[in-house]
């Protein structure tokens, strides 16, 4: 070979292609790894601190209306079929919750993280697509055609099984009664209300018409289009309905139903005794269900909660005795390492 | 090399036998033989989508992705969208298939090629040029000088005298020997005659199409007589016409039923003892998978009884279901469908991806780069590199692999002094290197200008005319059966049958004793100038009885001598009692050459007186024309008269050593890698390299020579040797036996052995040793012993014994050779390794790994063999441990959501996880990483052995890796379980539910295998990071543009996850869940890694501290000066010669017919001299293949 052409074999002396790309190689020694345990722990045993008072410093009660108790105040509504069943449910609160103050509606026992359940929704219908909206996907299905082969809309399970209670709740001084506003805006995601649902285009100015030739969903008392009379607030783009769309990841879950964010209550919610209207229409008790209303306060890190806080105690705890553990460790070896070498 | 396709495809029923016609092509065609057509492709352009689709989906993995896809169209099963299957599914198919197009395009291109090759074939009376692909059977074509055979040919007539043929072999079998072929004297007789030819109408009956390439039978009826045609008639396919005008041949066998075709095809697909292993995973994967699915159908019965039955007030169960169990089936299915990642499909393209880069990178290798012959290392086999960390077992050939087989004069010692080392002033030995000055040879016009010497005295020595320096270099100049060739006035060519007698007669070439010619009764010498022919009288050649040879010569002073050359041990017995003296002096000398790893001869004279050898002469005539025990009878003649010989020195050639070999050697020993040279040698030779490259030493226990001719002998030999090493072994030994018939693979024991022990066995043993029978109990002594030497093997036997250690030994073999009669074992061991740019390239051509010099395989092994295996295993362990992890978290979660098949990811993440977020990174890794650099891998050698050991990865490190997924996933999954339990964002919208949850999980899933993948990685390159924190950035720059309003208005309803990263990573507490779910994943592992460091350190580890306490590299490794040994007796003797042609040079009836014009200063006949030698040369392969 080559006389003319030397070296064409020769391979590229470049950093790649001998391997020797410049490289930080760090090992686990013990000048890094015990620090790194200290740091950890205590880094952990501070948030966890902070979390924990967090935690703590939210007010929050929940009441358990479901009614499955002999005696409960709303025992009486879960036998009878009349729908709007109205019960009244009195609680106290000993100490005043500062503002703002959310209700939630909280279901146990009810899975809406089950597959065939959270699929069966039709998105471009309930972005307003016209066709989607006269023939919803298949997904929807057994919710997906009504009576007389008629589109459902909004199709599938997860409207259909929309939660329909309602609640009014009351302050009592003085056995006068005082109904505490209670606000249904703002209560789901802004890129719910302003993207990911939309109304089919008006018809003649009326929300009515544009649902022409659609049907209501099976357990609806009403069409979509009467869920509200405030326009803003109808359709598919009811807050009620989008929180609802909003699928539970756990079957323990707590959704959204006011915030109580009118006049002087937005400020706080004063101690007292309180009086709850419940209209009881969504049955549980089939599969153990239970519903609940809760009432709560929130903090930077979100309503109450400790297991988080608790978890960085616990574990920054751990990183702080196993730091210790392996310092003993380390102190006992080393030396040993160091003649073998 | 566009004969040695991949695939030969053979055809039609069994032929029989094969008759044809010559010049009848309608008689020819009755018969259907194969046209001169081949095809190595696979694929044409239509076939190749449908074929190559098939061939993809039998790959057991592509199968089961086919079937997922299939169960996912079934919408009661499907649990995830038909892209999570189909984008990876498409993307593995498409880069197989573009390979694979790529690799049959170039079949294609070298198939036409050589299809469209052009010969003449003699058609109608007259010579047409024919492209290769139309000759058919029974044509007759011309072949001219240096054109590759077209067909199996049966030779007709050629150019050369007596119609000879000389034709190469080295596609064939690696030879570059030329051979000769001779055809029948009544086709050999028309000549070039055109018309001849075509009136030739022979028919031939011969064997059907077969892979012998040494054998043929069959039959010429020409003119109603009838010929018998053996394998001296026939020129094979792929070999080359030499020095031969031209010739003309029948075609016999065409195209793909050409022998060389049906040789090939038969390479065996080498898999890596990790593919096997991850073939059994992937089958434990299966089970495991299927034990998920069956737990999580059952859930899923139990649910929909106690609770779905019920729950169907929201949601009805669908008319196709009835029951639970019912569901539960489905649900099987369905979990089917959404744990598939445990048996990840890109887990085999990224394997091949990694095995391809760590191949380049030896071909990469500067440092396996050979500047002087230009030759790179290359990895010939792209799949097999992390065996290469693993290699347990070295087999090595010896000339060319371990020696360059070149011989150089090196000392010698001439009537008791000995010259050839080079002394300082103070009287020691200096070291000879590069830079020692060299002997000045310029006075003497004819010397070799390659020839090297440093000792100036002997030169001084021959010009002082001492007498017995002029005779020790006479003797060489004459004893020896060398031809010359002088093409050139001056420029002198030796043509020598071994190498070691060129060296002794260049050297006296050059010391001032030129042999200048030879005929058949004299030699011509240029004796310091003067030309002297001497009369050659006799030669009593060489054989490995006799080891020696002599010749009686007249001077042109008229004085008769006899000189002898030979082995030590058989020249001393025939000395003449008055040298004793000598002899002892010379026996030092001896010793110490053959401590040196030197091979030695003796030399010695006698004057003869005129009467005795008239005498002698005249008996000798009648012994060599007795028809009766001819070869007794000159033996005898020859012991009568090589008797009272004057000793005149000892000669000790180097048979030169590749540079490098024995700190080669010493460094694979001590990664605990055994090496066993296996070489067609002599036993002296073989013995004389173990000693020269420190396989064999003389401080060794004991060194076992087994030479027996029977089975029982070579049973009792072996036993004794063991019963030496360890006799407790013996005992045990029925046990063994009596287990082995019944488990066939069964593993031998490996047996730790006190003291160092060689074994030296030579082919005749070697066959006893290999047999049924014996083979244990072979190979049990044999590993045994440190150092194993089989010499005057067989290419057969060497396959045989790579095969043996691999049925035996739960070990990887590598073998390592460079010619033709390496093949077979460089195709039977895991790994083959040919030694390129010499001999041939057969060896290299079947091998995985080629490369130029012995001295690489170190790098190959400890460097590029260590980290590809070290990468490979680090790949392994973090791939299943990343897809187990990501996996599980779908399982415990089944437990929340009814065992619905819900997946806990957003299904672009399930499909870009593998592909996008997580390749590149680990990829990364497998293709940077070095625990060490290589300096550090080559100084401590014992760093090879847990390769050897399985220790990175085996079943242990797969069921540790998973448990380690399922603590991962628990966390993965409950911490953020926990955290999300009814809670709110800080504004008390919505923050558990199923998309914030998913996103969450994701977020910290791959937050978590990242930085587990940055633990494991202990070379961070830039390119490492750019990957990693590059992944990381893709990772949440496609998820807030998939989750972007954007994106929802373009594909309405495609991206559901809308505003999720939005509305939940604003939230502290998503970031502290996800701080602490990834905290908890990692630092058990880190506690773990550092406590096992402190507590039980491995070899790793103990390096890698040291390599981080000392500031610099460790010096390039120093080229060790070879050890003076001190010997004690042994003889170097060693001369590769096998038989002598002796008889040739005074008696062959070639050599005579031309000789008789040969004169090397005749420039009238120009041509002859090649003429003579390439005679002279084929002759001496015909003679050499007789006593073969």
């Amino acid at each position: 070979m080559g006389k003319e052409n030397p070296k064409v074999g020769k391979p590229d002396n470049t950093a790649f292609t001998q391997q020797r790309l410049p490289a930080w190689q760090p090992i686990l020694s013990a000048g890094i790894v015990l620090p790194l345990f200290v740091v950890i722990g205590l880094t952990f045993i501070g948030i966890g601190i902070g979390l924990f008072i967090t935690s703590r410093n939210v007010q929050e009660i929940e009441l358990d209306y479901t009614g499955d108790q002999e005696g409960a105040p709303c025992a009486g509504c879960t036998t009878n079929a009349t729908t709007n069943c109205k019960c009244t449910l009195p609680f106290k609160i000993e100490n005043k919750f500062e503002g703002p103050v959310f209700m939630y509606y909280g279901l146990t026992n009810y899975y809406q993280n089950y597959r065939k359940y959270g699929v069966s929704r039709d998105d471009d219908q309930l972005y307003g697509n016209i066709d989607s909206l006269k023939s919803p996907a298949n997904f929807c299905s057994p919710y997906q055609m009504g009576a007389k082969q008629m589109p459902i809309a909004p199709c599938g399970a997860i409207a259909n099984s929309l939660f329909n209670d309602t609640f009014r709740l009351f302050y009592k001084v003085n056995k006068v009664y005082t109904e505490v506003l209670l606000d249904d805006n703002g209560i789901s995601w802004w890129t719910d209300y302003n993207v990911k649902f939309r109304n089919p285009p008006e018809i003649n100015g009326s929300l009515k018409n544009a649902f022409e030739g659609t049907v209501k969903p099976l357990n609806w008392p009403k069409p979509v289009y009467e869920l509200s009379t405030n326009p803003n607030n109808n359709g598919f783009i009811n807050q009620d309905f989008l929180v609802w769309m909003r699928i539970a990841a756990l079957p323990n879950f707590r959704k959204l139903y006011r915030r109580i964010s009118e006049g002087n209550w937005s400020r706080s919610l004063p101690a007292g005794n309180y009086s709850l209207e419940i209209t009881y229409n969504y049955p549980v008790l089939s599969f153990q269900g239970k519903k609940k209303v809760v009432f709560s306060t929130v903090t930077w890190m979100g309503g109450k909660n400790s297991f988080l806080g608790i978890a960085y105690l616990v574990f920054g705890s751990l990183c702080i005795v196993m730091a210790l553990i392996m310092l003993i460790v380390y102190a006992k070896y080393q030396v040993q390492i160091d003649r073998d070498m | 090399m566009s004969f040695f396709g991949l695939d030969c495809r053979r055809k039609k029923e069994k032929e029989e036998e094969r008759h044809l016609r010559a010049n009848d092509r309608e008689f020819n065609l009755t018969f259907q033989y194969a046209t001169n057509a081949i095809k190595t492709s696979k694929y044409n352009l239509f076939t190749f989508l449908p074929m190559n689709l098939f061939e993809q989906f039998q790959r057991i993995a592509n199968a089961y992705f086919l079937f997922l896809l299939i169960l996912q169209l079934i919408p009661e099963i499907s649990s995830l969208s038909w892209f999570t299957t189909v984008v990876p599914l498409m993307l593995v198919l498409t880069a197989t298939a573009a390979k694979d197009a790529i690799e049959d395009f170039n079949r294609h291109k070298s198939d036409s090629q050589v299809n469209n090759r052009q010969v003449k074939v003699l058609m109608d009376g007259q010579l047409k040029s024919e492209k290769w692909r139309n000759v058919q059977v029974g044509d007759i074509i011309k072949l001219e000088n240096n054109q590759f055979v077209t067909a199996d040919l049966l030779l007709l007539s050629s150019s050369e005298p007596l119609s000879l043929v000389y034709i190469e072999t080295a596609e064939l079998d690696g030879e570059t020997n030329l051979k000769v072929k001779q055809s029948l004297t009544v086709s050999g007789d028309m000549g070039d005659d055109i018309e001849a030819l075509a009136a030739f109408n022979g028919e031939v009956r011969c064997e059907p199409p077969n892979n012998r390439l040494d054998k043929f039978t069959g039959t010429l009826i020409f003119k109603e007589q009838k010929y018998s045609l053996d394998n001296d008639k026939i020129l094979l396919r792929g070999c080359t016409l030499r020095n031969t005008e031209w010739c003309f041949g029948l075609v016999i066998f065409a195209g793909p039923e050409t022998k060389l075709m049906q040789n090939c095809g038969k390479t065996t697909f080498k898999r890596t003892s990790i593919d096997r292993l991850m073939n059994v995973l992937v089958l434990w994967i299966f089970g495991f998978l299927a034990l998920m699915c069956i737990i999580l159908a059952i859930g899923n019965g139990i649910w929909e009884y106690q609770k779905g039955f019920y729950f169907q007030v929201f949601l009805p169960w669908p008319e196709s279901v009835p029951n639970s169990a019912f569901s539960a089936f489905l649900t099987f299915w369905s979990y089917v469908i959404i744990l598939n990642t445990v048996v990840p499909i890109s887990l085999y393209v990224s394997v091949e991806i990694i095995r391809l880069g760590n191949s380049f990178y030896i071909d990469w290798d500067r440092k396996m780069y050979y500047p002087r012959s230009d030759t790179p290392a290359e990895a010939r086999t792209t799949t097999l590199n992390e065996e290469l960390g693993q290699i347990k077992y070295i087999f090595s050939d010896k000339t060319g692999t371990l020696t360059q087989n070149i011989m150089t004069f090196n000392m010698c010692s001439i009537n008791g002094k000995s010259y050839g080392e080079v002394l300082d002033f103070a009287g020691q030995r200096m070291e000879i290197t590069e830079r020692t000055p060299k002997v000045d040879f310029s006075f003497n016009r004819l010397a070799d200008p390659k020839f090297v010497f440093h000792d100036h005295s002997l030169v001084e020595a021959v010009k002082l005319e001492i007498l017995e320096v002029h005779a020790f270099f006479r003797l060489l100049s004459l004893c020896h059966t060398v031809m010359p060739e002088e093409k050139k006035e001056g420029e002198l060519l030796y043509q020598a049958q071994s190498p070691d007698e060129g060296a002794l007669v260049t050297a006296a070439r050059n010391f001032g004793f030129v042999f200048r010619s030879r005929t058949p009764e004299s030699i011509t010498v240029v004796e310091m100038g003067e030309t002297k022919t001497y009369e050659l009288l006799a030669i009593l050649d060489f054989n490995n009885v006799r080891k020696r040879m002599s010749v009686i010569v007249r001077c042109p002073e008229g004085k008769l001598s006899l000189y002898c050359k030979g082995a030590d041990t058989i020249i001393y017995e025939r000395l003449h009692p008055a040298c004793k003296t000598l002899k002892d002096v010379t026996t030092e000398h001896l010793d110490e050459f053959a401590g040196e790893g030197l091979r030695t001869l003796v030399l010695a004279y006698k004057d003869l007186e005129e009467g005795y050898f008239e005498d002698w002469r005249a008996r000798h005539h009648t012994a060599s024309t007795a028809l009766e025990e001819r070869e007794e009878k000159l033996d005898e003649l020859y012991e009568e008269i090589e008797k009272n010989l004057q000793l005149l020195g000892a000669t000790a050639i180097e048979d030169k050593l590749q540079d490098g070999v024995p700190q080669t050697i010493e460094q694979l020993a001590k990664a605990d890698i055994k090496m066993w040279v296996l070489t067609g040698d002599k036993q002296e030779t073989a013995v004389n390299i173990g000693y020269a490259c420190n396989m064999l030493r003389e401080e060794m226990n004991d060194v076992f020579i087994i030479s027996a001719n029977t089975a029982e002998d070579v049973r009792e030999e072996l036993r004794n040797a063991r019963r030496k090493i360890k006799p407790e072994t013996i005992e045990a030994e029925p046990i063994f036996e009596v287990k082995q018939p019944k488990n066939k693979s069964a593993v031998l024991p490996e047996d730790t052995v006190e003291g160092e022990y060689g074994l030296v066995i030579n082919g005749h043993s070697l066959a006893y040793g290999l047999e049924k029978s014996m083979e244990v109990e072979f190979l049990r002594t044999a590993c045994m012993c440190k150092t194993v030497i089989c010499c005057r093997v067989t290419p057969l036997q060497k396959a045989q014994v790579v095969q043996l250690v691999k049925k035996y030994k739960k070990a990887i073999t590598l073998a390592i050779g460079d010619g033709a009669n390496d093949v077979s074992m460089i195709k039977a061991a895991h790994i083959g390794v040919g030694i390129s740019g010499q001999e041939g390239m057969q060896a290299v051509l079947s091998s995985d790994f080629s490369f130029a010099q012995f001295r690489y395989l170190q790098r190959l092994l400890l460097v590029h063999g260590r980290w590809s295996y070290i990468r490979m295993c680090k790949f392994l362990n973090y791939f299943f441990y990343k897809n187990f992890t990501f996996t599980l978290v779908h399982f415990w979660y089944g437990f929340f959501c009814g065992f619905s098949a819900q997946t806990v990811y957003d299904e672009w993440y399930i499909t870009l996880y593998n592909l996008v977020y997580t390749s590149l990174p680990v990829l990364g890794m497998s293709l940077f990483d070095q625990d060490v650099s290589d300096r550090w891998s080559l100084e401590y050698p014992k760093l090879y052995e847990p390769g050897q050991l399985n220790m990175y990865f085996s079943i242990g490190s797969f069921i540790k890796c998973l448990l380690h997924s399922i603590y991962s996933s628990l966390i993965l999954f409950f911490i953020p379980y926990g955290a999300m339990y009814d809670t709110m964002r800080d504004d008390g919208k919505d923050l558990a539910d199923y998309q914030s949850f998913a996103l969450l999980a994701q977020t910290c899933l791959l937050i978590a295998v990242s930085i587990q993948l940055g633990l494991d990685t202990a070379y961070w390159t830039s390119v490492n990071q750019l990957f990693m924190w590059g992944s990381l950035a893709i990772y949440f720059a496609i998820t807030l543009t998939m989750y972007s309003n954007g994106m929802y208005l373009i594909f309405t309803a495609s991206f559901p996850f809308i505003g999720t990263a939005r509305n939940s990573l604003n939230q502290p507490n998503v970031w502290l869940t996800i701080l602490l779910t990834t905290i908890l994943c990692v630092l058990p592992v880190v506690a773990y890694r550092f406590s096992r460091t402190e507590l039980r350190p491995t070899i790793n580890d103990k390096v890698r501290y040291k390599v981080s306490k000392s500031k610099h590299a460790p010096p390039p490794q120093a080229t060790r000066a070879r050890i003076r040994r001190t010997s004690s007796r042994r003889s170097g003797y060693a001369f590769s010669h096998a038989q002598g042609y002796g008889d040739l040079i005074t008696s062959s009836r070639y050599l005579r017919k031309n000789m008789a014009t040969f004169s090397p200063r005749s420039k009238t006949n120009a041509k002859q001299p090649g003429t003579v030698l390439k005679t002279y040369r084929a002759v001496k392969d015909t003679v050499v293949d007789k006593t073969l």
